[in-house]
Formats: C-alpha cells, sequence, structure tokens
C-alpha cells in the first residue's frame, strides 16, 4: 500500500510542483502555492502523529520494564541470586525467596497445558477439518467466548463449583479409588483449593488463546498440502497427520507457547483456587502460590519497603519470564504465517 | 502419509488381497476414531462455557434486581444491597482507558499499516504483540509505581492507565489489521484526484474501515471491562459512592473478587450476580461488535 501510495503520489507530484510558471491558470501562483505549502505542513503533522503514536508502544515497554525493575531493585540487590532459589518468603523477619512461587507458577501452567493443548488441537482439527460449514463460526464463537470470560468470573465458579467437586468427588477418587495415592502427586488431605484446581481452571482459560492460534496456522496450509495427500489415497485423517499437521507444527507449537505466556500470568482465577500457601510440595492437592497470585494477594498489605520491592522483584521475574515466552511463540507463528503466505501467494 | 505409501509394498504377501482389505479397513477405522475424538473435544472445550455461563443465571439470576443497579453496597445481614457504584466506576474506568488508549492504539495502528516494512514498523509490531501478552498484574504493579506511589494515594487515573497499557497494542494491532484490507485502489484515487496524504488517510482509508476499526476498539473494550488483576492496587475499589479520578473507584470485578473471597452468603449472592451483570456486559460488547462487521472484515474478530 505505502509503495503504491508514494508512486501515485510521484505520478501526480510533477503536475502539481512546477506550478508557478505554466500550470497556475485556475488559482493563480501563490494561492496555489501557499496551498501546496499547507499541504505538505498537513501531511508533515499526520505523519509526526502516527509515528508518535507508534513510539508509545515501545516506549510503553521500556516504561513498564523500568519502573518494575527500579521497584523490585532494592530485594534483588539485597537477595542478589538466591531470591530465586531461596524458599523462604517470610514478611515478618524480612527474608524473601521466590522459589515457592515460581514452582507454582511452572507447575500449575504445566498441568493447564497438559489438559489444553490436545482439546485445542482437536477443536482448531475440527474447526478446520472436520466440521460442516454451517457449524464452524458458530463453534469458533463459542471457543472464543471462553477468552471473553473475566478471570475473575472463572475464580467465583472455581470457588464454589469446582473446588467442591474436587473436594469430594474427584481428589478421593484419584487417590483411593484408582490408587494413584501411591504417587507422591496424588497423595495427602484432598482441601479443594490446591495446584490441580489452579490447573485446570487455567487449562480453560488457555485453551481459546491454542486453538485460536492453531486454526488460523491450519487454515494458512495450503490446498496442494492436503490435494496431494488425498491423491496418494490417504485417509482424511492420514492426510492431517502425514501432511497438515507437520506442515502446520512450529505454528501450533507457537500457539501452545502463547498460551504458556496466559497461563503464566493469570491472576484472580489462580489467587481464588491456588489456596495462596508459599511452600513447594510435590502433591498437585497441596496449595502452593504462583508468583501472580503472590503479588495479588499481599500487594496491598505489604508489611514494609523490603516487602514491597521484593514483590516488585516478583514482578520483574514474572515480566522478563513472560518477555520470552511471547518473544518466542511470536516469533514461532510469524514465521509460519510468512512462509505459508509466500507458498499460497 | 506414511500409512498411504505402504500398500504397494504389501503387494508380495501371502495373501495380498485379503491383507490389503484388512489394512484398509483398519485405516478406516483409524479415521473414524480421530474424526471422533476431534469432535469429541469440541464439545469438552465449548463445555466450560455452557457450565459457566449456566451456574451464573442460577445463582445470579435471583439477585438480579432493579435495587441491585440503583442502590449501594450494604453490611451483612441487611436486604437490598447493590452494586450502583461499582457499575458506575467501571463505565468510568473504560471510560477514561477508551479515552488514553483508543486516540493512541488507532494512531499507531494506521503508522503500521501505512509504514507497513519499516524498520520502526516491524519493531513495533513485534513489540505491540509481546506488549499484548504480558500478565495484567504486571501492569497494575506498572501503574502503582508510576501513578500510585508518587502521589501517595490509589485513583481512578491510574486505574485507566493500567487498562489503557492493556488496549494500546490490540487496538493497534486489530486496527492495522483492518486499514490493511482497504484496498489500494481507493487510496490511489483519492490521491489522484489531489487529496493529500493525511486526508485521504483520515477521511477515505478510516473512513472505509470504521466498522472494523470499531470492532477492534469494543472488543478492547469488552476484555478489559473484566479485567481485576490491573485494579487491584491501583483503582483499588471504594465501598462509598465515588465519580472522583483522582478518588480510589469501585469496579465490578473488584467487587465480585472482595464478595466472592469473603465468608459470607448474602455476599456470595451478591458476587453472583454482579458476575452475571458483569458478563453480561461484555457479551453485550462482543456481540454489538460481530453485529458490526459482520460479513464485510472476515477476519476483524479474531
Amino acid at each position: 500500500m505505502t509503495g503504491a501510495a508514494v508512486s501515485s503520489e510521484q505520478a501526480g507530484s510533477p503536475r502539481e510542483r512546477p506550478t508557478t510558471p505554466s500550470g497556475a491558470d485556475a488559482l493563480g501562483p501563490k494561492r496555489l502555492g501557499a496551498r501546496i505549502q499547507g499541504a505538505v505542513i498537513g501531511d508533515r503533522i499526520y505523519s509526526a502523529a502516527i509515528t508518535l503514536f507508534a513510539l508509545c508502544v515501545p516506549a510503553l515497554l521500556i516504561l513498564v520494564a523500568v519502573e518494575i525493575f527500579l521497584g523490585g531493585w532494592p530485594a534483588l540487590r539485597r537477595f542478589g541470586f538466591s531470591f530465586l532459589t531461596s524458599s523462604a518468603w517470610d514478611p515478618v523477619n524480612g527474608v524473601f525467596g521466590a522459589a515457592p512461587a515460581i514452582y507454582g507458577t511452572l507447575v500449575s501452567s504445566a498441568i493447564a497445558l497438559a489438559i489444553a493443548t490436545p482439546l485445542a488441537i482437536g477443536v482448531a482439527l475440527f474447526l478446520s477439518e472436520f466440521a460442516p460449514q454451517w457449524l464452524r463460526q458458530p463453534v469458533a464463537f463459542l471457543v472464543d467466548l471462553l477468552a471473553a470470560v473475566p478471570s475473575v468470573v472463572y475464580g467465583l465458579w472455581g470457588v464454589f463449583v469446582l473446588l467442591p467437586v474436587l473436594r469430594i468427588t474427584v481428589m478421593p477418587f484419584l487417590r483411593d479409588t484408582l490408587h494413584l495415592g501411591v504417587l507422591p502427586f496424588f497423595s495427602g488431605p484432598a482441601y479443594g483449593p490446591s495446584m490441580l484446581a489452579a490447573g485446570l481452571i487455567l487449562s480453560i482459560m488457555v485453551l481459546p488463546y491454542i486453538s485460536s492460534v492453531s486454526r488460523e496456522v491450519l487454515l494458512a496450509v495450503p490446498r496442494s498440502q492436503r490435494e496431494a495427500a488425498l491423491a496418494l489415497g490417504a485417509t482424511k485423517w492420514e492426510t492431517i497427520w502425514g501432511a497438515v499437521l507437520p506442515y502446520a507444527k512450529s505454528g501450533i507449537i507457537g500457539g501452545v507457547i502463547l498460551g504458556l505466556g496466559r497461563a503464566l500470568g493469570e491472576t484472580m482465577a489462580v489467587t481464588m483456587l491456588i489456596g495462596n500457601r508459599p511452600q513447594i510440595s510435590a502433591s498437585l492437592f497441596a496449595p502452593g502460590y504462583t508468583m501472580a497470585s503472590l503479588i495479588a494477594n499481599e500487594f496491598a498489605e505489604a508489611s514494609g519497603d523490603l516487602h514491597l520491592s521484593a514483590l516488585m522483584a516478583v514482578g520483574f521475574v514474572l515480566f522478563v519470564i513472560t518477555l520470552i515466552v511471547n518473544a518466542i511463540a511470536r516469533w514461532l507463528v510469524w514465521q509460519v504465517s510468512r512462509a505459508g503466505g509466500e507458498k499460497t501467494a | 502419509m506414511t500409512t498411504a505409501a505402504k500398500p504397494p509394498t504389501r503387494r508380495s504377501g501371502v495373501y495380498p488381497a485379503a491383507a490389503r482389505a484388512g489394512k484398509l479397513r483398519r485405516r478406516h477405522a483409524v479415521n473414524a476414531l480421530m474424526a471422533g475424538l476431534v469432535g469429541l473435544a469440541a464439545v469438552l472445550a465449548t463445555l466450560p462455557l455452557v457450565v459457566v455461563l449456566f451456574y451464573l443465571l442460577k445463582q445470579g439470576a435471583s439477585s438480579v434486581q432493579w435495587h441491585f443497579f440503583t442502590n449501594m453496597p450494604k453490611p451483612v445481614g441487611e436486604s437490598g444491597g447493590g452494586m450502583a457504584n461499582a457499575i458506575v466506576g467501571t463505565l468510568i474506568l473504560i471510560g477514561t482507558a477508551s479515552l488514553i488508549g483508543l486516540p493512541v492504539g488507532i494512531g499507531g495502528g494506521l503508522y503500521l499499516a501505512e509504514r507497513r516494512g519499516s524498520r520502526l514498523a516491524n519493531t513495533t509490531r513485534f513489540l505491540a504483540d509481546v506488549l499484548n501478552g504480558l500478565p495484567s498484574i504486571v501492569m497494575g504493579i506498572f501503574a502503582w509505581q508510576f501513578l500510585v506511589r508518587p502521589f501517595g494515594h490509589f485513583s481512578a487515573w491510574a486505574g485507566g492507565v493500567a487498562l489503557a497499557a492493556m488496549m494500546i497494542p490490540q487496538v493497534a494491532r486489530t486496527t492495522e489489521e483492518i486499514v490493511r484490507t482497504v484496498p489500494v485502489s481507493l487510496r490511489e484515487a483519492a490521491l489522484a484526484l489531489g487529496y493529500t496524504r493525511w486526508r485521504t488517510s483520515l477521511t477515505v482509508v478510516l473512513r472505509t474501515a470504521t466498522a472494523g476499526v470499531v470492532t477492534g476498539a469494543l472488543v478492547a473494550i469488552a476484555r478489559i471491562a473484566g479485567e481485576t488483576a490491573p485494579l487491584l492496587f491501583t483503582a483499588f475499589g471504594n465501598q462509598f459512592w465515588s465519580t472522583s479520578l483522582n478518588q480510589p473507584i469501585a469496579a465490578l470485578p473488584l467487587q465480585i473478587f472482595t464478595y466472592a473471597v469473603s465468608p459470607y452468603d448474602d455476599w456470595h449472592a451478591q458476587a453472583w450476580a454482579g458476575a452475571l451483570v458483569l458478563i453480561a456486559l461484555i457479551l453485550i460488547i462482543s456481540l454489538v461488535a460481530r453485529v458490526a462487521t459482520r460479513g464485510r472484515f472476515a477476519t476483524a474478530s479474531d
């Protein structure tokens, strides 16, 4: 579009520019000159304005990084690297280590992805390959709506519906009926608020992100890829497994990593369901903490400057991790959509 | 594909025809099984939405009465409490965030679309996507450090800025996508008629893309309307009536959170009612966004 705009303007300008001597019949040289001058100034102002708005985006990212880093610096300087490895989180004695929160963040996100990824890819395949045309839009809309439900509403539902079901039915079933209690992951008392509950609610929340990226990537797979496999006599599933999925693989992985980014930073629902206890426990039935829920839970009632700073430092760690995760995801998705675009074009 | 390529090698088997028929049956069975599993995944994925909406209606509908919209919160034990202040507070926060976020986001989107391919545009697009994926709680502590700590008190301003920071990258990207769908010929026609570039961009290109841009804006508004984490230590919440941007202000999601984690049944009922109102608000905005662009810009809602 830019190229075309430039060329069309260049085509127009030779007629306009030398107006002063020859082409000034209608307006008179001075007025036309002033109008062109005005147009040039208008264009400059417009160009400067949108450039400024665009610059707001990098500026905002830098501002966020700097502000959070400055806020967390006192704690980071005081505890150094042990801030990441120590599991002591003791506001009363002023000792802070973020290890339980980092552990909880990783484990709850891992549970979420383990559940959501197969389902999300299934939905994406359903929408791009299997579903009849009339069903695609409505189902895609419903799945998108999952992403529109606010975190706090999932939290509310989780507290009053999911937790009782887990405590009374699911946890005893896993532990006693299936005898999974011998594994450390499914042992211990079933309180309800737990890593498992947080992981489950997270899986619902990240599913729409993974499935919408996957669907986009699947739709970008060239027709020829499918037709070639079908022409060889492959069944529909063999076409998908052998020709479509390998082509879309890195894009789908990008979508999963994007979902990971969401899961890592999800706050409200997790805060309401994870039990908020700074401990590292192998059991998924035990309460835990995530970085986001730690901040949400303690920030407003922080007991002093160091406590605040430690929470900001946790925020900074979360910021850096999600930044990296998102950058990787975007890069992967971008690679695929670019390759797909080139090949279909 | 690998299985598809195998049958020729099997031709040398003892009972080639029978073996191939069996193999074919197996392949079709696998195909049917996977089709079934994929369909099951679609059902399982949409099930939570249905279940959550069902519970919202079941638990919340009885508490959503007229006084819920007009009354202030009441202490535990008193009936007839409402969330008037939280509903107004949420609208004020959305308004503040939109006033800051929409112009910047749309302007940035215009830049991304018009200077496509320039280094700044590529960098900005990438950073916008990255910024879009940052956790909302990070925006919350950013706004606290930036606007609450220096002034010494919580304020609606800080909440609005935190929400605006979430809107900007998203609106910029959706605006870009929509503006890119406007045919080049329109722009060329306007320029050929002697329109200046800025008039072409604003009155021809942006005007053509209005429906899509509005949709993008509405989707962003629907997203921030339900955000709680960025408001926890910025807007903070307020049990009293306040519309001042300089004071802590109540918000629907904050009120739901406070009531949900409280130990009182009365407040739990209020939380369900608040959640129902919030989700209704978000659904209405989303549906308007869908209808606004139905059939015109297929990519608009994604």
